[in-house]
Formats: structure tokens, C-alpha cells, sequence
């Protein structure tokens, strides 16, 4: 028989969503545990390497049935292996409505109601606006291709440390030279500091009520093998007056519908309206003599480009399609991103879809891969994702090192195809007039559509049918259970979500601490930004 | 999935059906008996599994195969690309399996996954260089000292906020 010990706060997930409350509730005087499913690794493990066993260890690919996402499992969650581009959210994403017809965000968010929260996290995690100078060669290439077509572009604002990076286009594997501000440099460090205990290869399998008098929540958890992390090597338990449920968007809700028949139920939004952020990926195979004679660039004598290897991964991107004015699902952004090579197989070469993938022409195409460009589409989706029974453990189903199969599913409705489509259209647009480039989609037949920012598994919203959270974070009809990850998040965003995940944790941490109070803690809510 | 020469004359594994080395000589065997992916054992049964429907892909579309060498080698190699398309469609019977056999076999040629990436490049892994990968500096890590073509190349949306954010 294992012990069950308890504690105040139990946080699951060490990523935005668990290391931002348990910051703020172990500096407020509360005993914090955090149960991470991953590896604590640093900036010394962290190699520039593409072996297998290397990032793969930090890294998860989890293919559902549609849709496959990319996540991290590591202490510090995908804030690790992330690429750190910092963007707020557009107003307009505050009042979408979807398919449902109604708005889907709680009335108490807006853009203008979450800016305070997002400028708490940038005083923690400094974002730097990009000088030009600063943009890579492949941001520098999409702005030229922008500017030609009569489109904006800007520099992408990133949360590195600009002084300390080398360029390296390594982000993927966490950053060996700590340029990059993931929560192993800020909140986690200063949870710790304040008490907080960290528990590497963790891996929470269910909540349950208490049953210590004072206590609300019991979590079990395995405890994982640090070469296997199929083997399980030992079982436990935590009881905790709150629970701050963080384990990312693919796991969040499968955690909670493993825990529904102990928890007496559990909203019927848990593991319904999954967004992929509308996250769509094209392909440029960029002419290199029309980048000299186009757009004029030259970055070595007699080389225009080559530069797909090179730099930070995103650099630029346009935001003239975000326009308020304009009707929901055409609205995206269009965003200069590098991929490192095991995505290559993805890459379109030629028109008939189930075999432009490989093969010959697919090889040459490969030849010029420092003259590809490639861009992220954020569109808006329509919340189509839904999970299937969860498995026996865990999230999703390890087949091997850091690949995954998982019970979401994902069947882009006529309104997300919509906004893939006009993505796909500017795209071209921007970049093949005049034989700049010749754009394509990741081809869906291997893999369905990719996403690396899944969203909206267990939603916050004012309508208790189509929304597992209230407007506080706290799960409907479980009071001091809390969700604060990227799960919580309603829509997708049409940028790049870290920011906004962040925030709303921020926003969530006043609640989180009153609730513990009256769960009979002494604890506080206020401690300053983490430096 | 990445096609290239043959090896040797004789050889039919290998269709030759694009200059260069493709995935076989970038390592995809290696990388499939890697003992950290764990399915190497499998191997045998997934190669059966390829060659029955290979088999079936001849009868019917009327091809004669030789005996002599397995149905999938036997195949002519626009067949097998056929038979791979259909393998790999979604909806398809086993097409997990296969995606994964069709990513490992990429991920040995795009990346030498089997190796560490800085002994690849001094070792000239075929497909590091076929794709141009640049080579790390000499600690092997790689650093961008150029990275920039240091100028403003498109105008910033009027409706960008401080910080650099959209409206
Ligand atoms: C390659 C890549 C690039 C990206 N680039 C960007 C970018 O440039 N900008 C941006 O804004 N966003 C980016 N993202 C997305 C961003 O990283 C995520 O949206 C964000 O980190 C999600 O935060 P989270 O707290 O919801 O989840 P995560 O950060 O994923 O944290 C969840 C944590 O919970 C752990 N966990 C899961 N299950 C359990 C369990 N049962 N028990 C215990 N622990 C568990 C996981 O291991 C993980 O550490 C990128 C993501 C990836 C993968």
C-alpha cells in the first residue's frame, strides 16, 4: 500500500497553465506540489541534435484520428520546446461566436479586460519586439514578398532574451543557451523558491473527492520510468484543498472524463469543441533568381536566399487579415515559421494528393530545401475536435519514444475549410505572383491536419452546455478544482496562443488563492512578477 | 519514400528511379532496427504484411510478378508508388502502420535520425547533404552569426499596439 500524502495546492502540469498559479500560490504562503508526466531537463541536456532520444524525450507527436499535435513532456511543458513567438490576441477573437450563434467567451473577457494580465506575464517573461535588424533572413524574405504584393508585415514579438540568441534554429529542442524564456527561467524557479516541489516523471491518472476531513481532492498518479516512459515503477496518492488542473490541452480533459464516475460526474464540454487553433501549414519553394531579380535581396554575393535553416523560427508575419469588419471564419494570420527537417516528409511536390508526398519529384524538391519558406496559417476553426473514451492511463497511448496515439478526433467542418481555403488563396497570392514561389499545403493524407497549439478541450464560457469552466477557471459543479492551460482557452485565436494561455492563468490566480483561503489555508494573493 | 540509385546492378530492392542515394542508403534499416524504437521485431510481419498487398495490387491490376524476388520488389516502380499512395490514404486498413514506417524511412533520409546530427554531417550522411544542411560549428552546436538582411523590408498594420501586437 502506498502512503497518500496531502498538501494545499496540487498542481498537474508544470507548462503556462500550472507554473503561473503554482508560482502565485506558493508565494502567497500555500504548499504547493506539482506532478509533471515529463523529464526535468536544462539548458545543458538541451543538444542540437536530431537523433532519436534526444528532443524526442522532451517532445510528443500524438496522433488522433484527422489531426495530429505536437506537445511538449517535460517540466516546463511545451513552454520548452516552444518558439516563443508572444503575441496578444486580436480583439475581435473576444466576441466570436462560431457555429453555436452565441458568443463563446465568458462577457467578462475582452481584449481591453485581459491586457492587464498580459502585461503581468510580459513582466515576467520579457517580450522583445524584433528590430528588423533582428528578423532572419526568412522573415526577412516573407516582408519583401508582403511588401511587393501590397501587404503589411511585422516583426514578430518573441519571448527571447535577443542578447543571448545565436540564431540557431534549434528551439525545438529547448534552448542550449537559455536565450529562449521558458517557464524553466522565470515562474518555475521562483514557485520553487517559495516552496514549491517539483516531481519529474509524475504522471497524474485521476481525481477523486478526499477522504481526510478539510481535504477536497485526491489525485493518484504513477510514477514513470526515466528511460521508458511506458513502464510504470511506482503508484501514489496526493490529497490537496485545491487542484489546479494543467496538463495541456490533449490531456486535461482525458484526465477528467477518466475521473468522471469518481467525481460524480463532470460537465458534458469536457473533451468536446478541441481546437487546433485553425493551425494550417504551407510550403514555399521559393525561386531563388526571382528573390534577386523580385525583390531585389542579396544576403552573400550571389545568394538572394538559402536561408531556410537560419535563425529564430519565426520572424515576420502579416496581420491584414485580421480585420474585425470582416465575417467570422475568413479571418487568419499569416506567419513566417521554420520546420525542422522531420516534418519534410509533409511537404507537397506535386498536384495528385495521394502521392505528392514522396517519390521523385518530391527528392528534388528536397534538393532545394534551404530555398524553402514556410508559413503558418492561424485560422479560425470551429471547436470540431471531440475525444473518444479515454485509455487505460495516462492521455493517450505511448507506442513509442515520444510518439503517441490519442482518442481526439477531428473533422474540419465547411466553416474551417472555409478559412483554410482563404488562407491557402493569400498565401499564393503573396508569394507566387510573378513565379516568386510555388506555395502548398502539408499534405494530409500522413498525418491528417498538424497543430503544435491545441485549445478549447474544456472550455471557460457563461453557458454551462457548451462550456466546462465558469468565467473563474474553476469546473463547473467541482468547487477548488481549477483548469488553466491552453484546455480553458474557447477559440482558437488567429495567433499563436502561449501568451493569451499565460494570461488567463494570471487572471485565474486571484480566484485560485480565494478558494484555497476558504478551503481553510492561510495563503495571500499578490506576489510580484517573478524576475 | 525517398527514392535514389541502386546500389549495385543487380540490385532490386532498390528501383533507381532518382539520381543520388535515397532513404535505404541514408539508413532507414538502421533506424528501423534502432533498439530504442523497439520495432525491430516487427519488421519481418510488416514486410509480409507490404507483400501481401503487393501480391493483391498485382492480381488486380493483371502483373505478372517474378517469383524470384519478393512481391514488393517485384513491382514495377510506378506500381509501388500506386500501391504506397493507396497504403498510406486515410481510411485505409493498417495505414497507422504505415505512416509511421513512411516517417521513420523519411526521418533516416531528411534528418539521420539514427544518428547524432553533427557526426552525420562530418560523416556526409547522403541526405544531410542532399537537403543542404548546414554544417555546426566546431563544438557542434550551430550559431548564425549573419542571420539578417538588416533592413525594414515591408511596412508594420497601422493597427499594430505598442509591443508590437494586432489591434
Ligand atoms: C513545437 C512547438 C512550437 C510552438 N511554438 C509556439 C509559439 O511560437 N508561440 C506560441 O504562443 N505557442 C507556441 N506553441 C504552443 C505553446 O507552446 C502551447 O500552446 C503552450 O505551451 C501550452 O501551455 P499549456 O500550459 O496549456 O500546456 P503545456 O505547456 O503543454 O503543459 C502541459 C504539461 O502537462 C504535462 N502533463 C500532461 N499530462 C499529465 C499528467 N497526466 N500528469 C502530469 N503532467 C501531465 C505535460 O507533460 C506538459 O508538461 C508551440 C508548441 C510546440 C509544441
Amino acid at each position: 500500500m502506498s502512503t497518500t500524502e496531502r498538501t494545499d495546492v496540487l498542481v498537474i502540469g508544470s507548462g503556462f497553465g500550472g507554473a503561473i498559479p503554482a508560482y502565485h500560490l506558493a508565494a502567497g504562503g500555500a504548499k504547493v506540489v506539482i506532478l509533471e508526466r515529463g523529464p526535468h531537463l536544462t539548458a545543458p541536456d538541451f543538444t542540437h541534435d536530431l537523433r532519436l532520444g534526444s528532443y524526442t524525450r522532451i517532445v510528443d507527436l500524438v496522433q488522433g484520428d484527422g489531426i495530429t499535435v505536437v506537445a511538449g513532456n517535460c517540466v516546463g511543458g511545451s513552454s520548452v520546446v516552444y518558439f516563443a513567438a508572444s503575441l496578444r490576441a486580436p480583439g475581435f477573437v473576444f466576441d466570436r461566436r462560431g457555429s453555436l450563434g452565441h458568443r463563446l467567451w465568458p462577457s467578462t473577457l475582452t481584449r481591453a479586460a485581459l491586457d492587464p494580465w498580459y502585461d503581468r506575464v510580459e513582466e515576467a517573461l520579457p517580450v522583445a519586439e524584433q528590430s528588423w535588424d533582428q528578423v532572419p533572413y526568412p522573415g526577412g524574405l516573407f516582408a519583401a514578398a508582403c511588401a511587393r504584393a501590397g501587404r503589411s508585415c511585422n516583426p514578430v514579438p518573441v519571448a527571447v532574451d535577443l542578447a543571448r540568441c545565436t540564431n540557431c534554429n534549434w528551439m525545438l529542442n529547448g534552448c542550449h543557451f537559455d536565450a529562449k524564456r521558458s517557464m524553466l527561467l522565470n515562474y518555475l524557479p521562483a514557485a520553487t523558491a517559495h516552496g514549491a516541489e517539483i516531481r519529474p516523471l509524475h504522471e497524474a491518472q485521476t481525481i477523486a473527492p478526499a477522504t481526510t476531513p478539510g481535504y477536497r481532492y485526491r489525485v493518484s498518479y504513477t510514477q514513470l520510468d526515466a528511460g521508458d516512459y511506458r513502464l510504470p515503477v511506482g503508484v501514489g496518492a496526493i490529497e490537496a484543498k485545491t487542484v489546479v488542473l494543467a496538463a495541456g490541452a490533449l490531456a486535461t480533459p482525458v484526465l477528467l472524463q477518466r475521473s468522471a464516475p469518481l467525481l460524480g460526474g463532470v460537465p458534458r464540454a469536457v473533451g468536446r469543441y478541441f481546437s487546433g487553433n485553425g493551425d494550417r501549414v504551407s510550403i514555399a519553394d521559393v525561386d531563388e533568381g526571382k528573390v534577386r531579380d523580385l525583390l531585389g535581396l542579396e544576403r552573400a554575393p550571389g545568394i538572394p536566399y538559402q536561408g531556410f535553416p537560419i535563425g529564430k523560427p519565426i520572424g515576420s508575419m502579416s496581420y491584414d487579415r485580421l480585420d474585425a469588419a470582416t465575417a467570422e471564419f475568413t479571418r487568419f494570420s499569416l506567419q513566417q515559421i521554420y520546420f525542422p527537417g522531420i516534418t519534410d516528409l509533409l511537404a507537397q511536390a506535386t498536384d495528385a494528393p495521394a502521392t505528392s508526398w514522396f517519390g521523385v519529384r518530391k527528392k528534388e524538391m528536397r534538393a532545394r530545401w534551404p530555398s524553402w519558406l514556410s508559413v503558418l496559417a492561424m485560422t479560425e476553426d470551429d471547436n470540431e475536435g471531440v475525444f473518444g473514451p479515454p485509455p487505460p492511463t495516462g492521455s493517450s497511448t505511448r507506442v513509442a519514444t515520444s510518439l503517441c496515439l490519442s482518442t481526439l478526433s477531428y473533422r474540419p467542418t465547411a466553416n474551417t475549410l472555409r478559412g483554410w481555403a482563404a488562407a491557402d488563396a493569400e498565401a499564393r497570392a503573396v508569394l507566387e505572383s510573378d513565379g516568386l514561389a510555388r506555395v502548398r499545403p502539408w499534405s494530409e493524407n500522413a498525418a491528417g491536419s498538424v497543430s503544435a497549439h491545441p485549445l478549447a478541450s474544456c472550455r471557460m464560457g457563461d453557458d454551462p452546455a457548451t462550456s466546462a469552466l465558469d468565467d473563474r477557471g474553476e469546473l463547473r459543479g467541482h468547487p477548488g478544482l481549477f483548469v488553466t492551460d491552453g484546455s480553458a482557452v474557447p477559440t482558437s485565436l488567429c495567433v499563436n496562443p502561449s501568451l493569451t494561455i499565460a494570461a488567463l492563468a494570471e487572471r485565474a490566480c486571484p480566484g485560485i488563492v480565494e478558494s484555497t483561503v476558504e478551503a481553510g489555508v492561510r495563503a495571500r494573493y499578490g506576489a510580484p512578477a517573478p524576475r | 519514400m525517398v527514392p535514389g540509385e541502386k546500389r549495385y546492378g543487380q540490385d532490386a530492392a532498390i528501383a533507381g528511379a532518382a539520381p543520388g542515394p535515397g532513404a535505404v542508403q541514408a539508413g532507414a534499416v538502421e533506424l528501423l532496427n534502432l533498439p530504442d524504437l523497439g520495432i525491430g521485431v516487427l519488421l519481418p510481419e510488416l514486410a509480409l504484411l507490404v507483400n501481401t498487398r503487393a501480391l493483391a495490387f498485382a492480381a488486380t491490376h493483371g502483373r505478372v510478378l517474378l517469383p524470384t524476388q519478393p512481391p514488393f520488389v517485384a513491382l514495377r516502380f510506378t506500381d509501388r508508388t500506386v500501391l504506397a499512395g493507396e497504403l498510406l490514404t486515410p481510411g485505409a486498413p493498417d495505414r497507422q502502420l504505415y505512416v509511421l514506417l513512411a516517417l521513420f524511412a523519411a526521418a533516416a533520409f531528411d534528418t539521420a535520425a539514427h544518428l547524432h546530427t553533427a557526426a552525420a554531417i562530418r560523416q556526409r550522411h547522403p541526405g544531410l547533404a542532399w537537403i543542404g544542411f548546414p554544417a555546426p560549428d566546431a563544438d557542434g552546436l550551430w550559431r548564425f552569426p549573419d542571420y539578417s538582411y538588416g533592413r525594414r523590408l515591408a511596412s508594420e498594420h497601422p493597427l499594430t499596439t505598442p509591443g508590437g501586437h494586432p489591434a
